[in-house]
């Protein structure tokens, strides 16, 4: 209960990719919203449970994502700003290629101040945030609840729909 | 107000968000009512995101300041209690 006599407010998410780009959307979300005293929840389900893994390792690809800017996160001002057009027959064909733009990727975000998915989840934990794995993801991929950092709560939809149905906002990632 | 007194400085420079909210909501969680707290961001989307922390977590922005290029000076004062 807020001081004035209501309730606060409520995010629930639903965090569905597990590459480093989408992974972090819902924990931004979430660690903001936390920050302002917000009731927060995300359910963890598919490709985004792997998120609530004890070892992380979220990686990139540019393979079908035209829209991904290919920039070099060192040299100087003018070499960072080149946006290198690399042919599709490059990007999906040369071993590791998934691996580098990862590392550029990381690379760039530290550059400019962004904390890393490990932080931020760790933010999440710190105000709260109800961190739901998906039991049927779960078992589907043959995951085990000792892969999952202990503050996971392992449900399935019925929780994260009445998690969600006295939410204000409610969104889909 | 520019020289407002000040009990908690917080230096955010240099971090994009959402890291400038959660430090500066965490350092408000520090305070007692009445005291103020300064936060000096280089964050352009902070300028708009610290008014909506402060709207929501129901305390005061006194102070919004320019100090040079994109990096601001903030000082807010915390009328409200630790939410529960």
């Amino acid at each position: 209960m807020m001081n004035n006599g209501t309730r606060p407010r409520r995010l629930a998410l639903i965090a569905t990719k597990g590459t480093l780009d989408w992974a972090y959307p819902p924990f931004i979300l979430a660690s903001a919203a936390g920050a302002m005293d917000w009731e927060v929840g995300i359910f963890f389900t598919f490709y985004g449970l792997p998120l609530l893994k004890k070892t992380i390792n979220p990686a990139i690809t540019p393979v079908g994502n035209p829209a991904m800017p290919m920039k070099m996160p060192f040299g100087s001002e003018r070499f960072q700003n080149i946006n290198w057009a690399i042919p599709n027959v490059i990007t999906h064909n040369i071993p590791g290629f998934d691996t580098m733009a990862t590392g550029l990727m990381k690379k760039m975000f530290k550059n400019k101040g962004v904390a890393t998915i490990e932080e931020l989840r760790e933010m999440c934990m710190e105000t709260d945030v109800r961190l739901i794995g998906c039991q049927m993801t779960m078992d589907v991929f043959g995951f085990s609840k000792d892969e999952f950092i202990d503050e996971a709560e392992v449900a399935g939809a019925a929780t994260f729909l009445e998690f969600a149905a006295d939410a204000d906002i409610s969104l889909f990632i | 107000m520019l020289d407002i007194e000040v009990n908690v400085k917080l230096d955010c420079r240099g971090m994009s968000c959402p890291m400038p909210v959660f430090k500066t909501s965490k350092a408000l969680k520090n305070l007692k009512v009445g005291e103020t707290l300064e936060v000096i961001s280089s964050d352009p989307g902070f300028v708009l995101d610290i008014q909506a922390l402060v709207r929501q977590t129901q305390n005061k922005l006194l102070v919004t300041q320019e100090m040079n290029d994109h990096v601001f000076r903030y000082v807010i004062e915390k009328t409200q209690q630790n939410l529960g």
